[in-house]
């Protein structure tokens, strides 16, 4: 199996931009150092030979976990809203969104 | 279409699923409610929630991979990040490497067919709306959120690019759909979001050129927007091409009012999904037990309807264009077994075709729901000339107003009665020693002057009798008096 190429600053800094995270440079340096020790750690298992061992999609062997298609109760939305920041017409008002949903 | 260019297309049609409940908690899956009543921790992404997958989309989505003609196989639900407020919980959860449905195929009415890629499961976005001074997307101050769509169960059809018209997209969208309705799967309501089409267009100048580079279009409302569109897209690349620059990929978004797309994003800003397999969802591995039983459940697709209509017709298969366009018409409709049951009672399968495409179509609602014992008997009295075609239609627009009844009881009550031989020949005979020189033409030698007299001498004979008299009766008298 071949070595991942090393994580770098940008790497970081670019997960952090996708997750809305804002990140001092102290706290890039840090971050880099500490998210590629468990890299590492990913890459020790990946080194094991598992050519003889199945694939698998969940740490439990389980398959078709379903319900019947029942209506159960909702909350109630005046509870849903009063959690919320900001509320405008029974709906979440969020901050302006540029372009539009992926 | 710019001559000596060839479009290249592909659609992604993404389809809500008709179950009771959301895909992954048991919040109602209905539309129109009032906002943010129909929510729960799951759909909400609540701490602490965790979902659990409806048997009922599963089989909704098998269904539709049965229709597709779809491998129907294992698979696995991933995590889709994303940062937009459509999702409370940051992510849609979504089928990715590992979908359920893979390599169909849809055959259009045309006879041509549009690989199927993949149908996979996923849930729907929360609904927001854009508020602010333009109330647009640009320039927008706020954005309102409402999570009643949010979990809805969607299965999203990724056709492979091979359709080469704005004609055949529309074919293919109009023909998906119905197949949607009639597996029971969804409503297919593209006017409520129900069923929404994304196409890939890219261009090229000849066949043997590899795939040019394709945009995306998105917010097709209508089939008629996804023609206007893709007829547009295609118009704005090649008049790039042909100035010597490229198409960038992007996504562009549909102005149905302006008739023209417009950029929203380009490959540069594309999302980075980072998608991982859901920890809290296992593997979905139907067994052929069960993807039999599925499509045991389901009724006859769209295509194969319309093949037993037109075996009806023509057992070799020949059918005009126009009575094919009322085949297609009636199998929309779901009609279609009106037609059957008529044609089982000895109604000619021409009339019974004819009446359910053009007079019971009109009001498709209530001849779904005519008794359709009563419809037989009507069409059984204009097929043995108990009644005239006006008075069959007539009668019939009474029959689906009431839902049902003795067409009979029903034609008397109009004065209907159909007219003894003897009173039509004399009706007839009266008609033409009226109008020597008209009877004189229609006896003359000259093709094009008979058939413009017969048509003027039965309309004469239609007015004396108040319509009462059979128009093919008439044209037989008519007919046998000149020998």
């Amino acid at each position: 199996m071949t070595k991942p190429a090393p994580l770098t600053r940008d790497d970081v800094a670019h997960v952090a931009a996708l997750a809305r995270l804002e990140l001092t440079d102290e706290e890039l340096d840090l971050f880099t150092g500490q998210l590629a020790e468990v890299l590492d750690h990913a890459a020790d298992v990946a080194a094991l030979d598992l050519s003889d061992v199945a694939p698998t999609a969940h740490a439990m062997a389980v398959t078709n976990v379903l319900r019947p298609d029942e209506v159960r109760p909702v909350l109630d939305r005046d509870e849903v809203l009063a959690a919320a920041p900001s509320v405008e017409d029974h709906r979440f008002r969020v901050p302006r969104i540029l372009g539009e949903a992926p | 279409m710019k001559p000596g260019w060839e479009m290249v297309i592909g659609l992604e049609v993404h389809c809500e699923l008709r179950t009771a409940t959301k895909l992954f908690c048991g919040c109602p899956n209905l539309f129109g409610d009032e906002p943010n009543t129909n929510v729960c921790p799951v759909c909400l992404g609540l701490p602490g929630s965790l979902p659990v997958l409806n048997q009922k989309a599963v089989e909704l989505a098998m269904a539709i991979g049965t229709a597709l003609n779809c491998e129907i196989r294992p698979s696995t639900f991933h995590r889709k990040n994303y940062f937009y407020p459509d999702q409370a919980k940051d992510y849609q959860i979504s089928q990715y490497d590992e979908p359920i449905n893979v390599d169909g195929y849809l055959d259009l009415p045309d006879g041509s067919r549009v690989g199927i890629e993949r149908a996979h499961m996923e849930e729907d976005t929360g609904k927001t709306t854009h508020a602010g001074a333009s109330g647009r997307i640009h320039g927008a101050d706020y954005s309102l959120v409402d999570y009643n769509r949010s979990g809805v169960p969607l299965v999203e059809i990724v056709s492979a690019p091979d359709m080469r018209s704005s004609a055949q997209a529309r074919a293919y969208a109009t023909e998906l759909r119905a197949m949607l309705v009639a597996s029971g799967a969804s409503d297919g309501k593209m006017e409520e979001g129900s069923m929404r089409v994304d196409a890939n267009i890219s261009v090229r100048r000849s066949s043997d050129d590899p795939f040019g580079t394709r945009c995306e279009i998105k917010n097709l409302n209508s089939v008629r927007s996804l023609g206007r569109a893709i007829e547009y897209e295609a118009d704005r690349q090649i008049a790039i091409i042909e100035t010597g620059e490229s198409v960038v990929q992007q996504t562009r978004h549909w102005d149905e009012d302006a008739g023209r797309t417009q950029t929203l994003r380009s490959k540069e800003d594309a999302y980075d999904y980072r998608y991982f397999l859901e920890p809290d969802l296992v593997p979905l591995v139907p067994d052929g037990e069960w993807i039999r039983a599925v499509a045991d459940t389901m009724g006859m697709m769209p295509a194969a309807r319309r093949s037993r209509l037109v075996d009806l017709l023509d057992p070799a298969g020949e059918v005009s264009d126009s009575q094919a366009d009322q085949v297609a018409t009636v199998v929309d409709l779901g009609l279609d077994d009106l037609v059957i049951a008529a044609v089982a009672n000895g109604v000619g399968s021409g009339l019974a075709l004819a009446r359910t495409a053009n007079e019971a179509a009109t009001d498709a609602e209530a001849a779904r729901k005519v008794d359709p014992d009563s419809y037989v008997a009507l069409l059984t009295m204009e097929d043995s000339g108990a009644l005239t075609a006006t008075q069959s239609k007539t009668v019939l627009a009474d029959l689906l107003a009431a839902g049902g009844g003795d067409p009979a009881a029903l034609a008397a009550a109009k004065g209907y009665e159909a007219m003894s031989e003897d009173s039509l020949a004399s009706a007839v005979a009266e008609v033409v020693a009226a109008h020597p020189d008209a009877w004189g033409r229609y006896c003359s030698d000259d093709e094009g002057d008979r058939k413009k007299m017969a048509g003027m001498l039965t309309g004469l004979v239609m007015k004396a009798t108040r319509g009462q008299a059979d128009g093919k009766a008439v044209a037989a008298e008519l007919q046998r008096l000149r020998g």
